[in-house]
């Protein structure tokens, strides 16, 4: 067995079976912290295929941003395990109802996919050559020039995304005591205090 | 196969990359010895105090006493707390903390691993590194250390953005993700005055604070912080777990250190390229240059106060992050229009 195969059936193995685990774990912030141990992995097999760019990326955004939020969000929430397990009989019919129809397209795409003519050859011969191109430079070069105008979209999207989530949880009550920073940086010495020279015995 | 092909082509590589691995790591745990012993006296003398001067002589095997101290020390796991997740976070940020090491190139040609992405790599690691706080902080299910946990996660995630875009500049005159190829980017006939510190100085400012921002070291150290938390996120733990993550601690911040010099320092480069200076090996002039960066480091430690928790999260998100978003722009526009910008 060569090195890379080693690694990928290394990688694959623990990525499916910390899957298992996120969805197995009685703790919800064990199930987020399996799912990062499944991003990783996930990471390391698009190594293995040489995207690192994408690798990389992944790890900087997903484990190092979106998990942590989500670590956030789940340690903050008081989760009650016994009632999320008294609802299980209740939820299963249609949960079960849920899979199998997924399973069922699944098998049916699955089912009918032919692997074109040609298809094979493209795989084994990626474009641009590796060797010549990075492949940061490659994925540059097809997001913006190409694909420039679904990627500017996809930001739009995010932004108005965003904006929304503030506009839904920004209140901004009246009577709430706020701290004007322009105005505090604004402070000098001689502004913000007053010597007093206080003759011994006396008092102010 | 061959067992004799097999032993040349697969597993005498995997010796050698293990080998350099020890090598790399056994330099750089003595090199973080004498850093953190540098850190105290540093402080002492701002203090006028004299600092560790007992052990060894001027106190050179103070943190080897630690070291012992540390490890002979018993390890106390709380009742209350998730014991695999307690343990397991200490361990989560020494390793990756020490993994970051594997790409950078401290002369040339001398890194274990030379990838196309390095400076990815590196913003990778060192984006994991929250997570050594934010487990210990939950694991120890106690009250000062998830404050403490919450509070440095939101901080650290905040830096990093900053310190994204700060690299986007550079990678941006540099024209590549390779760490070799930008300490090559900023080699030339001017010098130290071509080094990527003179021509985006906002940035390499933007960079320190941040870098002291994301390493949790004073003024920024809010996640420890004793006035108000105890010990932060370290409260709950002892001996060996507290050992790794001081080590930890310490190892990201030379990462940080390591990757200021390369980003603007110019690495293993001599600071003129005349023959003194050339002579001297490349090596010598990065080891220089981290501790240089660790002084700055060690000096804002001892003279800057403690920042308020909002104005720090400010600091971060409305000072920062428009003034790198907007030098991403400029120097994007100056490289375009002035055709410096790297073939």
């Amino acid at each position: 067995m060569t090195v890379p195969a080693f690694f990928f059936y290394l990688f694959s193995s623990i990525a499916v079976a910390s899957a298992f685990m996120v969805i197995a774990g009685r703790n919800p912030v064990h199930s987020v912290l399996w799912l990062i141990l499944t991003f990783v992995n996930a990471a390391g097999l698009f190594l293995l295929i040489g995207a690192e760019f994408l690798a990389m990326i992944l790890i900087v955004v997903y484990v190092g941003a979106v998990a942590v939020l989500f670590l956030f969000v789940v340690m903050m929430l008081d989760v009650d395990f016994a009632e999320l397990r008294d609802g299980l009989l209740q939820y299963l019919p249609i949960g079960a109802l849920v899979g199998l129809v997924f399973l069922v397209e699944l098998v049916l795409v699955v089912g009918s996919w032919v692997v074109g003519a040609g298809v094979s050859g493209a795989i084994t011969q990626p474009i641009p050559n590796p060797a010549q191109v990075t492949n940061t430079e490659a994925i540059g070069r097809v997001l913006y020039t190409t694909y420039v105008h679904y990627f500017q979209l996809a930001g739009l999207v995010l932004l108005v995304a965003m904006i929304g989530a503030i506009v839904l949880t920004l209140h901004h009550r009246v009577n709430v005591k706020r701290q004007n920073v322009s105005a505090q940086n604004a402070r000098t010495r001689d502004t913000a205090i007053e010597v007093v020279k206080i003759k011994p015995g006396k008092g102010l | 196969m061959n067992w004799i092909d097999f032993w040349w082509n697969t597993l005498w590589p995997i010796a050698i990359i293990i080998a350099q691995s020890l090598l790399l790591l056994v330099a750089l745990l003595i090199f973080i010895a004498y850093i953190l012993l540098a850190d105290r006296k540093i402080w002492a003398a701002v203090q006028m105090r004299r600092g560790p001067n007992v052990v060894g002589p001027f106190g050179l095997l103070q943190s080897f006493a630690d070291l012992l101290k540390f490890v002979l020390k018993e390890p106390i796991i709380p009742a209350g707390a998730n014991k695999g997740v307690f343990l397991l976070a200490p361990l989560v940020t020494c390793v990756l903390a020490l993994a970051a090491w594997a790409v950078i190139p401290v002369h040339p040609g001398w890194s274990v691993a030379e990838i196309n992405v390095g400076i990815l790599y590196i913003f990778a690691i060192s984006s994991l590194m929250v997570y050594g706080v934010i487990m210990a902080g939950w694991a120890s299910n106690s009250k000062y250390p998830f404050l403490a946990a919450l509070r440095s996660a939101a901080q650290m995630v905040s830096y990093e953005v900053s310190i994204g875009f700060v690299i986007i500049t550079v990678l941006l005159c540099a024209g590549s993700l390779n760490l070799t190829k930008i300490i090559e980017a900023q080699n030339g006939p001017w010098g130290m005055l071509q080094w990527y510190w003179l021509p985006l100085l906002p940035m390499f400012v933007v960079f320190f604070v941040s870098a002291l921002a994301e390493t949790n070291r004073p003024p920024f150290d809010l996640v420890e912080a004793e006035s108000e938390l105890v010990a932060g996120f370290m409260v709950e733990y002892s001996s060996t777990p507290y050992l790794l993550f001081m080590l930890g601690e310490y190892v990201a911040i030379v990462t940080m250190c390591a990757m200021g010099t390369i980003l603007f320092l110019g690495g293993w480069l001599p600071p003129f390229p005349v023959a003194p200076f050339t002579w001297v090996p490349g090596i010598v002039w990065f080891v220089i240059k981290v501790c240089f960066m660790f002084f700055l480091f060690a000096m804002a430690k001892a003279m800057v106060p403690r920042y308020r928790y909002d104005q720090l999260m400010r600091l971060g998100w409305k000072v920062f992050l428009p003034l790198s978003l907007a030098m991403v722009v400029i120097v994007a526009a100056v490289l375009h229009f002035t055709g410096w910008a790297p073939k």
